[in-house]
């Protein structure tokens, strides 16, 4: 749920307020909203768990499974962006079992799709790239796929390349949420999955897409970009979002 | 003093691996104290030795050639590296995997030929279906990735190596660095 969600046709949370609660992360006693996540509440308190789908200013989507921690006294895994904490509840945010789980779906990401950093507009300022050198990841147990994908550049300053893309759908979450246009979407399922503009026509031919670059700027990887761009120049500003989140929150008070 | 046989093969790559190798300058100078280098682009050698200690490869394996001489040098190395993106992930000798080797060959040799152009088929090994990263031929033993590995990250690695100090508290690089 978001606060956007959260805030609407509620009462003032200044004058009504929400529930505190406390429980544990790493060991650590900490305090949260009662509708704070997991991983909000983690970050407050300067515990890296890592992310890839999450973008501070969008909705939690739960969708790449490498913010899974532990919660004690359960065999189950937990996504922590969609994960709201319990009173006394104890998480672990890294164990051998975790970041073996989370390097398995790094490796899967990266043999599922044509990922060539030497040569990506995005090398050197890409959060996939970011992350296997996080988690330690330094090569690729599974058998690449090499699948033939499509580079869409029909649109005037930018393209998309679907061998870069990792599903996270932040440019569908942003198009839709943040800018208002939904020309971003989805189609097709497994591996058959990618994210198409409109209905699945010629990014140039979208008549709904207002040519914002929001979804250039919040794609983690080198899949959307700027034309014009060579290796390693694709640098993306991301920190517009969560401003933009909260004008809009304050000018709704 | 006992020098440590060393070996540095060179698959399909750039050899931009070996460039960074030397651009360690003067720190050449240090490992060449500790190391004989029996096989490699750089010395004379034309047949990979027995009873090497560590081996460094470049490169992805793309070609009948590359997939023979790797398991070759498997057996024959104690300590096999893969050294640098192509060899890790096969990087861009990977991007024809795409499409058929028919088409790759054409596309090379005919349809950007001046004149005249035709696929050679004689005294060329021939290009495997897909290139591979070597682990998915042989059991690797360290994985440095880079493109190239930056001088720093190889001197680290064959420091460690060499001392018998465990390897990767160093690792000082990234796919496409």
């Amino acid at each position: 749920m978001t606060d956007r969600d959260y805030f609407k046709g509620k009462p003032r949370t200044d004058v009504n307020p929400v529930r505190i609660l406390t429980f544990k992360i790493d060991g650590r006693d900490v305090t949260a909203r009662e509708d704070e996540t997991i991983l909000t509440v983690a970050r407050q308190n300067g515990i890296f768990i890592p992310t890839l789908c999450h973008l501070d200013g969008l909705s939690e989507r739960g969708a790449c499974r490498l913010c899974m921690v532990e919660v004690k006294g359960s065999d189950k895994l937990f996504p922590a962006c969609v994960t709201l904490p319990r009173q006394d509840m104890e998480v672990m945010t890294d164990s051998p079992r975790l970041n073996e789980y989370r390097k398995k779906i790094l490796e899967l990401l990266f043999s599922e799709r044509n990922h060539v950093c030497s040569v990506c507009v995005s090398n050197g300022h890409c959060e996939l790239q970011d992350l296997a050198v996080t988690l330690g990841m330094s090569h690729v147990r599974y058998e690449y796929l090499y699948p033939r994908h499509t580079i869409d550049a029909s649109h005037d300053r930018f393209s998309v390349d679907h061998n870069r893309c990792v599903l996270c759908l932040r440019c569908i979450r942003v198009c839709d949420e943040v800018e208002g246009a939904h020309t971003w979407d989805v189609m097709g399922r497994g591996i058959l999955c990618k994210v198409i503009t409109d209905l699945n026509q010629p990014w140039g031919t979208s008549e709904t897409c207002t040519g914002c670059g929001k979804c250039v700027h919040v794609c983690p990887t080198g899949a959307l970009s700027e034309k014009g761009k060579s290796v390693s120049e694709m640098s993306k500003r991301r920190q517009f979002l969560p401003y933009l989140e909260m004008m809009r929150r304050e000018s709704r008070k | 003093m006992n020098h440590t046989r060393v070996a540095t093969v060179w698959l399909d790559g750039c050899s931009g691996c070996h460039m960074s190798l030397l651009d360690l300058d003067e720190r050449v100078l240090d490992l060449a104290d500790r190391i004989e280098l029996v096989y490699s682009p750089l010395v004379d050698s034309k047949e990979f030795p027995e009873d090497v200690s560590i081996t460094l490869v470049e490169g992805a394996v793309s070609t009948s050639d590359d997939a023979e001489k790797i398991r070759l040098i498997r057996e024959r190395t104690t300590l096999l590296v893969s050294l640098g993106d192509c060899a890790v992930t096969a990087n861009i000798p990977a991007m024809r995997n795409r499409f058929s080797v028919e088409a790759v060959l054409e596309r090379a040799y005919v349809h950007n030929a001046a004149i005249g152009g035709q696929v050679p088929g004689i005294e060329v090994p021939r290009l495997l279906k897909r290139s591979r990263p070597v682990h998915e031929f042989v059991d690797v033993d360290r994985f440095l990735p880079g493109c190239p590995p930056p001088p720093e990250a190889i001197f680290n690695l064959m420091s460690e190596l060499l001392d018998g100090r465990p390897t990767g508290s160093s690792i000082i690089t990234r796919f496409g660095a």
